[in-house]
């Protein structure tokens, strides 16, 4: 089971670092990840392996929205099959 | 692997797009709570309800919170209860919506549909209870919608129904008239109703249903416009188009989130009602839409041609995304819930006449129009008669929600707040229909319901 953990907001150091460390707390394996800055506005796509984790899965998206209020983020946790029934025929 | 562009599209529609699933409707059959008992009916149809829709709710939220989509309403849908109340000695229709009531205040969900009478071709027993009940039972409830059918192309119309209805609307506005006249606001009366649809205030678990099932409506109007407002130099082959592949992408997420909460839920997945209902939140208008494909307002000449044309495109995107498509399905006018058909109506653009003629090509029909209080029964029932002959003649659904605002005249506004909105008193034709419509009888069915 996999789930993308968007990040959109201001660049400022250790983003990647803070969302990573609680994937790791949760047991959650960062499978790849994508990044880019487009007019000081930081955009990073996260794939991750849910298979394992540690923590239901609402309260993992309720951790990383709360993450990304105190970072002035907008952190949001979805399941992949929302993707694939949207963008795959 | 999904590419990231996929990812961010999905991202903003949800954003800023306002795309969400409109509601999850469990639809219930009560056909096994009937007794001679009213008293034995109403616990049966308590605990029925309470017992099949105790994790609705709950599920809800939770694929809500898994797949990041708002699902806004989580709703209940039962048997017609006139169809239940036939079987009762005493034939008190408030108790049973007084039970629903119950019901959908410990289920925690926002509407109970079904408060519903099938009369197009006559009275069954129940069926006048019922609807003489109407006006009290939306005075008394809050979560209580009611829906009467009173034609169809198989069976004409039921002219005495429509005479009824008529005065019904009209009662039922002046016993919630310290409450913004809002009991007619959860009332409907259609002509070929559907028995799956999710939407309030029509819905309602047809006789021909399984015991329950999960029913899920789309919405997605702000999509639609945003993906228009990105492609402007486009003809209206490939605006069709856009439009297809945008509703496309919009059902997927209603089969998805649909089938995920009847697997969770143990029930059967009924149906994807592929609908672009609107909301009063701004960027989230069907009128918006139209016209961004090129009408000045809402309302001006061209509006019924485009407004068929998305109705067909959302059908044809929406018909290959999913494995049962049912309910409405379709684009929804309903004015004082669209902040694009508020405006066109207040500048005077939008008339009352032009929408009957948009309701001959869009999925329902005069929906959640506010006229003048003084307005006669005879007129509402005649508005009725008109919408109704479209639906029967076109073999399409079609149904009346207009509010009588009682005390308030063309050019005022009345406000029912959320998702219903608010709307300006629309000028209706005051010319008496009355001979006609207190003639009674049946309209034949017309030929086109001789198809076998």
């Amino acid at each position: 089971m996999k789930a993308v953990i968007s990040v959109i907001g201001k660049d400022t150091v250790g983003i990647l670092a803070s969302v990573a460390a609680k994937c790791a707390e949760y047991d959650i394996n960062v499978m790849d990840v994508t990044q880019s800055v487009l007019q000081d506005m930081f955009v990073m796509i996260m794939m991750t392996d849910i298979t394992k984790m540690t923590i239901p899965f609402s309260k993992f998206a309720d951790e990383m929205e709360t993450l990304g209020e105190q970072k002035c983020l907008s952190i949001k946790v979805m399941h992949e099959d929302i993707f694939n029934a949207m963008h795959t025929v | 692997m999904i590419n990231e562009k996929d990812i961010l599209e999905t991202i903003t529609m949800i954003q800023d797009e306002n795309l969400d699933i409109r509601t999850i409707t469990m639809g219930i059959s009560l056909l096994d709570c009937c007794h001679s008992d009213i008293d034995v009916v109403c616990r049966k149809i308590y605990d029925k309800i309470t017992l099949y829709a105790k994790d609705l709710v709950k599920t809800g939220e939770d694929i809500e919170k898994e797949y990041g989509i708002p699902i806004i309403h989580k709703r209940i849908s039962v048997t017609p209860i006139a169809m239940i109340l036939a079987a009762c000695d005493n034939k008190d229709a408030v108790k049973i919506a007084l039970t629903l009531e119950k019901a959908a205040n410990t289920c925690g969900v926002n509407f109970i549909g079904g408060f519903s009478a099938l009369v197009q071709k006559g009275f069954a027993h129940g069926d006048r209870e019922l609807i003489e009940a109407i006006p009290e039972a939306l005075a008394v409830t809050d979560h209580i919608c009611s829906s009467v059918n009173i034609g169809s192309t198989k069976t004409g119309i039921n002219m005495d129904a429509v005479k009824l209805m008529g005065e019904t609307v009209l009662k039922s506005a002046q016993a919630t008239k310290d409450k913004n006249c809002i009991g007619p606001a959860k009332l409907v009366v259609f002509c070929n109703a559907p028995e799956d649809n999710p939407f309030m205030a029509g819905a309602f678990h047809g006789a021909g249903e399984p015991d329950c099932v999960i029913n899920v409506g789309v919405s997605g109007p702000g999509v639609v416009r945003a993906a228009l407002a990105k492609s402007k130099d486009l003809d209206l082959t490939q605006v069709a188009d856009l439009i297809k592949r945008t509703a496309f992408k919009i059902t997927r997420m209603g089969q998805l989130v649909g089938s995920e909460a009847s697997k969770r839920l143990g029930v059967p997945f009924g149906i994807v009602d592929l609908s672009l209902a609107p909301t009063p939140a701004v960027g989230d208008s069907v009128a918006h839409i139209l016209e961004e494909i090129g009408l000045e307002c809402c309302g001006a000449p061209g509006t019924t041609a485009a407004l068929a044309m998305l109705n067909d495109a959302v059908k044809k995107g929406g018909v290959m995304a999913s494995s049962h498509v049912g309910g409405l399905s379709g684009a929804f006018i309903p004015v004082s819930e669209d902040a694009g058909m508020i405006d066109a109506a207040k500048c005077g653009c939008l008339k009352i006449e032009k929408l009957e003629a948009m309701t001959a090509v869009c999925s329902v029909g005069l929906d959640m129009i506010v006229i003048p209080g003084d307005t006669s029964a005879a007129t509402i029932s005649a508005v009725i008669a008109d919408e109704a002959a479209i639906g029967m003649v076109n073999s399409k659904t079609t149904a009346v929600r207009v509010i009588p605002a009682i005390g308030k005249k063309v050019g005022d506004e009345l406000s029912f707040g959320g998702l219903l909105g608010s709307g300006p008193v629309m000028e209706v034709n005051t010319s008496s229909p009355a001979k006609f419509i207190n003639r009674g009888g049946r309209i034949p069915a017309p030929m086109q319901s001789l198809k076998n």
